[in-house]
């Protein structure tokens, strides 16, 4: 006897706050907005701790089926939401981070207007995000996708009348539509093939095909599109460009959209399809291949950002990378794990870096900061935390899920030591960039007075004219969030990733529909006879992080003049990573130019100017030149009138006579 | 016996000459007298037709005909004597106050 779980109540709460605030908040005073707001999403997160209460006692899975959506034929798509030992997981980071993040926006947006519109906006990214990890079938997914992806827009977009944000959530929008053009060929090839789209019906009949491990068929056609829809929406190569920029929006839409939450995404659902990625190696390697180069290629490129939130930003994407090398080498338990503690530690920092930002007014470059270790003590501590969480030390969070992803890279039957070796090399990046911006922010001088004349301090927008003199910590309601999820960050991981790959094994290993165990690929990775212990592996991964810390020590604290010497010795390498390898650069030559140059040349002028314009213009004017003509018949002359009546009768008659006489 | 088109020549030429009057002519009185022209030239078509056909109802419709022209003929030559009353003219170009 199951209780019911009123599952719907989860996404539909904050849609019902988002309405509300959306409808009515411009009347409303700050404290009933932000009131409404935080009361429906915390809702939300209790209606999800009662749920994670009444887990045990459930029969997973448990599908809550609301209403039927669409029914042609046999194919039929509900509304019905679906609870497993992973969509829980979802759930709970997301209305748990996503809550906390609420918390702190109230603190962080106060002063800035349009602060109902932030949390309606803010409320139905929840209510799209809740759908998209409870939906039971992929077109219900795809609505959530969508519908996050659309919230994405909103919010990067927030400050609207600066030019660089509103064309950044453009940019954001459009490369979405790129990955999800992907995902929903995948989705045809799913109805035509499976004829559903629900998840339970496609794995059960997937589970007793054979794996394409010849060669590329339909699992591989499939997985590599589904593949290129989570590259849109979890920023992996070739598709990351919009991510960095999408740092236009307020901090705390980084840290809940563009960190913890929105951009995790794409690893759910090649989690959730993992029954077919484990049908197609070949697909599973792509999986690999793209998430091991974004995280290399993502991690340098952090190294040479100065913008506090950029770094960050790259550093989302290369960590989203790691989780994607996970599930690529089958390990999509650990994937899960790190986007679990991913969400913890990079909420934390995008929210850190928010108070960093807040307390020196808007200034967003590391090197205009520094020294602020005893000026912003709990930003600094909870920091340091978060920190110390992505650079992999023990016994932070990031250490555990890293950990074993490495481990896993190497060991899994999909793996190779190639992942591997590029894993740890990008440990080591993380890791002395992350220092990097902790000691250019932290620590040394405080290097802001000298410039604070100059205007570069606009890129926060709103956030410039704060009116605060002097360096000061944030209220209350944006450090106890800071404190949660720092100790989060810490514990996080401690339920370790032996543990967290049990809970889950109910949806990743033996499927309660195989009674049959054919020739698939054996999804618990065997240890390969290598003899590798698990010991070795952690000490290489404390290693690198160590030395990332130490080398960040000597180059940002010991003697601070030596990146620029560095800089200088390299000096075209240097400027390809700085400006981004010109990749922005290249697809604006590549795509938009040849797109924009085409649309403008051809369509505009060619066809709409020459061709449709040119035709309705013409039929106008020949319709004038003969009114023209015509128009003198209308003299007003009562006799002439008479005479066309006249002429109009004796031409009828004429014709009758005419054909009467033939 | 008179041939039908005979009768029917002349009608349509008294017709023409009302018409060309009619649209010629200035003096209201003859433009009356042009309507008056045409009327009975469409009679004599009628009572031509109604003759050769031996039906009567060509008859019935002259006299119809007759009668709203005598009708009509009452109340435009009212109408004339009020409009040379007021504008002292039966130049009907003249006669042009309802035109912008």
């Amino acid at each position: 006897m199951t209780p019911n779980l009123h599952l719907w109540l989860i996404p539909v709460l904050p849609l019902i706050g988002a309405a509300i605030n959306g409808l009515f908040g411009r009347r409303f005073s700050r404290q009933i907005v932000a009131g409404l707001g935080l009361s429906f999403c915390g809702a939300a997160f209790a209606q999800a701790l009662w749920v994670t209460s009444q887990f045990s006692a459930l029969s997973t899975p448990q599908t809550e089926m609301l209403a039927q959506w669409i029914r042609a034929g046999d194919f039929s798509v509900d509304f019905a939401f679906y609870l497993d030992q992973l969509s829980l997981v979802m759930l709970l980071v997301v209305t748990g981070v996503g809550f906390l993040i609420h918390v702190y926006s109230v603190g962080y947006m106060w002063e800035e207007g349009g602060f109902y519109r932030f949390f309606s906006y803010l409320n139905l990214f929840m209510f799209f995000m809740l759908t998209l990890v409870l939906a039971n079938n992929y077109l219900l997914m795809f609505i959530g996708w969508e519908g996050v992806g659309l919230a994405s827009y909103l919010l990067i977009g927030f400050f609207f009348l600066r030019d660089s944000a509103a064309s950044a959530g453009k940019k954001a929008f459009i490369v979405n539509r790129i990955g999800d053009f992907g995902f929903l060929i995948a989705l045809f090839l799913l109805i035509k093939h499976f004829g559903s789209l629900n998840f339970e019906q496609i794995f059960r009949s997937v589970v007793p095909m054979t794996p394409e491990t010849a060669g590329a068929g339909l699992m591989t056609a499939i997985g590599v599109l589904l593949m290129v829809g989570a590259a849109g929406k979890s920023a992996q190569i070739p598709l990351y460009v919009w991510l960095p920029d999408a740092m236009e929006g307020p901090t705390p839409v980084s840290a809940l959209i563009h960190a913890a939450t929105m951009v995790t995404a794409g690893v759910y659902m090649v989690a959730r399809s993992h029954v077919i990625f484990e049908h197609a190696p070949m697909a599973l390697m792509v999986v690999a291949i793209i998430g091991t180069l974004t995280a290399l290629f993502a991690a340098t490129i952090g190294v040479c950002q100065t913008d506090i939130k950029r770094v960050l930003a790259y550093s989302t994407v290369s960590q989203l990378g790691y989780m994607f090398m996970a599930c690529g080498v089958g390990a999509f338990s650990m994937g899960i794990f790190h986007l679990m503690t991913h969400a913890f530690f990079k909420g934390l920092l995008f929210l850190a870096a928010g108070s960093v930002i807040h307390a020196v007014g808007g200034e967003q470059d590391m090197r205009r900061m520094g020294g602020l270790r005893t000026k912003i003590p709990w930003t600094f501590w909870t920091m340091t935390a978060a920190t110390f969480a992505i650079a992999g030390f023990p016994p932070f969070a990031g250490f555990f899920s890293k950990d074993a992803i490495l481990f896993r890279a190497f060991t899994s039957p999909y793996g190779s030591w190639v992942y591997w070796a590029i894993g740890v090399f990008t440990a080591f990046l993380t890791s002395f960039y992350m220092f990097r911006q902790w000691f250019m922010t932290f620590f040394g001088e405080y290097r802001g007075e000298e410039t604070a004349g100059h205007d570069q301090h606009s890129r926060a927008g709103a956030h410039a004219p704060h009116g605060h003199s002097g360096i000061h910590e944030s209220p209350k309601v944006m450090l106890i969030p800071l404190v949660i999820l720092a100790i989060l960050s810490v514990c996080g991981g401690w339920v370790g990733s032996e543990r967290f790959d049990k809970f889950l094994s109910p949806v990743f290993h033996p499927h309660p529909f195989t009674a049959f165990s054919g020739p698939v690929a054996p999804s618990v990775p065997e240890p390969k006879s290598e003899g590798a212990s698990e010991t070795v592996f952690t000490l290489v991964s404390v290693g690198v992080a160590l030395l990332g810390f130490l080398l960040a020590w000597q180059l940002y604290y010991r003697r601070p003049g030596l990146p620029q010497k560095i800089a200088h010795a390299l000096d075209g390498f240097y400027e390809a990573v700085l400006n981004k390898y010109y990749v922005d650069e290249l697809y604006a030559v590549l795509f938009v130019k040849p797109l924009v140059d085409g649309s403008a040349k051809l369509l505009w002028h060619g066809i709409d100017q020459n061709v449709i314009d040119a035709t309705l213009d013409s039929s106008a004017d020949g319709a004038r030149e003969v009114s023209d003509t015509m128009r003198h018949m209308q003299s007003g002359n009562i006799r002439s009138y008479a005479g066309w009546v006249a002429a109009g009768a004796a031409l009828v008659i004429g014709y009758m006579v005419w054909t009467g006489t033939r | 016996m008179v041939p039908l088109s005979y009768y029917l020549v002349l009608g349509g030429i008294l017709f023409a000459c009302g018409v060309t009057g009619f649209l010629t002519k200035r003096n209201i009185i003859t433009i009356f007298i042009c309507i008056e022209l045409m009327l009975n030239g469409v009679n004599l078509t009628f009572v031509a037709f109604a003759a050769q056909w031996k039906a009567l109802s060509g008859q019935v419709f002259v006299f119809f005909v007759m009668v709203v022209a005598a009708a009509e003929a009452a109340v435009g030559l009212a109408v004339i004597i009020a409009v040379y009353r007021t504008r002292e003219t039966l130049n009907v170009d003249r006669v042009n106050l309802l035109k912008l």
